[in-house]
């Protein structure tokens, strides 16, 4: 709650540049002629690479199509029915949810305080950043493919690790066992994302002004309590806009998952994505892979929605208030 | 965070489909089939793309143009996996290469009824006999429209040395005597077989062998057509492949071991010795050969068996499951796509295909042209069979396969009953309407 309070410093950052509003009709045009001109080719390519493919999805998946030859077999909504009563599909939107609250629940506390510590001044500070952000800026097929190879059953680099420590490693392996994939998934996650949130929360720091610190430190506040009471509330936005970033991220989780576990092992690992790339491209089912990347598309666009009436709301409706106010 | 991966997925599929219908409206443009003036070019795509292989097939392609100097081929070697997106991409487009790698089954089926393949039935009459019964799989209502061009047999590949070692003498014949090589080979402290369960199929390969050996021929055939999986001896299958997996015999993590992508996949722990037998098909040296340093695989130490004996089973016991690559012919393509593929099956490129052991040839006259002994066994096995099965996936058709195997994979994670297996393949032939 505290965040309403919009710092002032965020008023400043507000575009002043056009402060005058625009008089007349002649100038409305004028300004809906340069906003079109220039909006235009990232409209176009918006348009075809997505309004389009998105009409094309929601069409495909009113037929029964094996991906060649015309659309003849029209079928209704019976491909939704059979999606939706999928059990796998079913698990998968259960994977992406618990995947949605494990990431927020994990890497926020963790990358807040990694992000509080390296906004100190320590030694090697620049050199910690640099090794906390390198999973992220490593690409999503490499890092998996290292990872499947550290953990591979029986032979893998962690496996003879706990060897040295006395430990076995489970029978399948941390990827085949049903009950331990998907905190086996997490944990990589986690090692992959966690230097976004920190990044964020860095720079988000650099926005908390030096004066309020200072006169809590008058006031004899202890490090922990200025971090709780000063610098994490006002660190407020930058953390709904990650958690955000993070949801969508975790809803449409593919490349990851595919590496390492396919899905498997049993289904543990299933997501949304996994399932309908499966559906479509192994098993020649577009219609049913439609209708479920549609279904992905509306739960996803659903929560967005959601977050941006509910959550981000008061960060941009900060700046609403401010505009009008000037 | 992921970028958006189903959409862009999405995107790319849709945007061929566009594309294609803006193609389709120049007819006959478009084809390859345009034979304008004299010259012809012909596209051809396969799968070897390295080594020894990939420049046999150049030469055949020049040999072949040299005899018909109108014709240009153009040839576009891919990796396998890569080749069958292309060509999935190109059965959207409607714009296939004239000359591919056809799998036959349930693929070959859809690729017929959408018209996108040519039927070879009388144009190839004469090369149709002589490749006999290994037509089948490639053949829709007494049609043919591929000509396989190499065929193997699912088998066991073991380390002779390991086996030694272990104390067997001989391989086994029956179920009763495999499971005795898995307890020795176990006492010996070693790991019996790798499958690569990660993958499926591998696993899946259990299921269809017990029931090649437990149903009767009538009834796979059946099976095939009809979608009906109800026969009992698709459940006994399943409790076969139950009491195998309860025997322990395969290797540490086997659920999540890929079938032959990396050293620690199933075939790589057969090649570089970890375990003692692995059930593959007829490429196996090849991929072995690629898995180890030396590219020898496992060199002599290589023997092969057949799927073992079970009791009681209905089906023969000399038929084999098995499968293979045939040429297919686009449907618009010019005739001499055909003539170029009539020449890929003749004895004289088949032999030199044999010799670089790039397949089992199809061509009766090319057969002894196989130089590995293990590889020769297994022609022989093949050659001898009643009939050869196709893949239960490739025949059923990817869409039934793909359900088939998903739930045998799931046997093997200990999830799934042999009803479960009948029922998720019996909904997902179901559903094919």
């Amino acid at each position: 709650m505290t965040s309403l309070s919009v710092p002032p410093r965020d008023a400043s950052t507000q575009p002043t540049g056009r402060a005058a509003r625009p008089v007349g009709r002649r100038r409305d045009w004028r300004m809906a002629g340069e906003i079109l001109l220039f909006t235009a080719p990232a409209l176009v390519i918006f348009g075809l690479f997505v309004v389009v493919p998105i009409a094309r999805a929601v069409q495909f998946s009113l037929y029964r199509w094996k991906g060649f030859g015309p659309l003849v077999d029209f079928v209704g909504l019976q491909n939704y029915v059979s999606v939706l009563s999928n059990e796998v599909f079913r698990g998968a939107v259960g994977h992406n949810l618990f995947i949605v609250v494990a990431s927020i629940l994990i890497q926020l506390p963790l990358g807040l305080a990694i992000a509080l510590l390296l906004n100190r001044r320590i030694r090697g500070r620049g050199l910690l950043r640099t090794i906390i952000f390198v999973p992220y800026v490593l690409a999503e097929v490499i890092a998996g493919v290292v990872w499947f190879q550290l953990l591979q059953p029986g032979r893998g680099v962690v496996e003879t690790l706990l060897g040295t420590v006395g430990l076995d490693g489970p029978y399948q392996g941390f990827l085949g066992t049903p009950e331990l994939a998907m905190p086996t998934l997490m944990v990589v996650l986690t090692w992959k994302y966690v230097g976004l949130a920190v990044l964020l929360f860095l720079a988000g720091l650099q926005g908390v002004p030096d004066e309020l610190t200072e006169a809590a430190q008058i006031d004899g506040a202890s490090w922990w309590q200025i971090q709780r009471r000063v610098t994490i509330p006002l660190l407020g936005p930058t953390i709904r806009t990650w958690a955000f970033l993070s949801m969508i991220g975790s809803l449409q989780l593919f490349d990851m998952v595919w590496i390492l576990t396919g899905g498997g092992p049993a289904n543990a690992t299933t997501t949304m994505a996994t399932f309908l790339v499966n559906e479509g491209t192994k098993r020649q089912n577009y219609g049913i892979a439609s209708a479920a990347s549609v279904v992905l598309f509306v739960i996803a666009l659903t929560m967005a929605v959601l977050y941006q009436r509910f959550v981000l709301r008061r960060d941009t409706s900060g700046a609403d208030v401010l505009r009008g106010v000037r | 965070m992921t970028t958006i991966r189903a959409l862009s997925l999405m995107a790319s599929g849709s945007l061929v489909l566009t594309l294609a219908a803006c193609g389709t409206g120049d007819e006959g443009e478009g084809g390859q089939g345009a034979s304008d003036g004299d010259n012809v070019t012909i596209t051809w795509w396969h799968n070897s793309n390295t080594g020894e292989g990939l420049e046999y097939y150049q030469q055949v392609a020049e040999d072949f143009q040299d005899d018909s100097p109108d014709v240009t081929i153009q040839i576009e070697a891919m990796q396998h996996e890569d080749m069958l997106t292309q060509l999935d991409a190109a059965f959207q487009a409607g714009d296939a290469p004239d000359v591919y790698m056809e799998r036959g089954g349930g693929e070959l089926a859809d690729h017929v009824a959408a018209d996108l393949t040519m039927d070879l039935t009388e144009v190839a009459a004469e090369e149709i006999e002589m490749l006999g019964g290994t037509v089948q799989g490639w053949t829709v209502d007494d049609r043919v429209y591929a000509l396989p061009f190499s065929i193997g047999v699912v088998g066991f590949w073991y380390n002779t040395e390991m086996f030694e070692e272990a104390g067997v003498t001989e391989t086994p014949t029956t179920w009763d005597e495999m499971y005795d090589v898995i307890d020795q080979v176990k006492a010996a402290g070693m790991e019996p077989i790798s499958v690569g369960a990660g993958d499926g199929w591998p696993a899946a390969h259990y299921w269809y062998q017990f029931s090649l050996r437990h149903c009767a021929e009538e009834t796979l055939t059946d099976a095939v057509q009809s979608l009906d999986f109800s026969d009992q001896c698709f459940i006994t299958a399943g409790e076969e492949v139950e009491r195998l997996i309860d025997a322990e015999p395969f290797n540490r993590g086997f659920l999540s071991t890929p079938a032959q992508s990396g050293p620690s996949s199933a075939s790589g722990l057969l090649a570089t010795e970890q375990v003692a037998m692995e059930m593959q098909g007829h490429w196996e040296p090849g991929v072995m050969a690629g898995l180890t340093e030396d590219g020898e695989g496992l060199g002599d130490k290589l023997g092969w068996f057949p799927f073992p004996q079970v009791e009681g089973g209905q089906g023969d016991p000399e038929a084999q499951l098995g499968g293979g690559d045939a040429w297919g012919v686009a449907a618009d393509a010019p005739p001499e796509a055909v003539e170029f593929v009539k020449y890929l099956l003749s004895e004289e490129v088949q032999r030199g295909f044999a010799e670089r052991d790039m397949g089992l040839p199809t061509n009766p006259d090319a057969t002894d042209a196989v130089a590995d002994p293990a590889l020769a066994g297994l022609i022989q096995v093949r050659d001898s069979a009643p009939y050869v099965q196709l893949y239960f996936d490739t025949a059923f058709g990817q869409s039934v396969g793909g359900a088939m195997n998903d739930s045998i994979e799931l046997m093997f994670a200990g999830q799934a009953s042999p009803q479960d297996i009948v029922d998720a393949t019996q909904a997902a032939a179901d559903a094919e309407g």
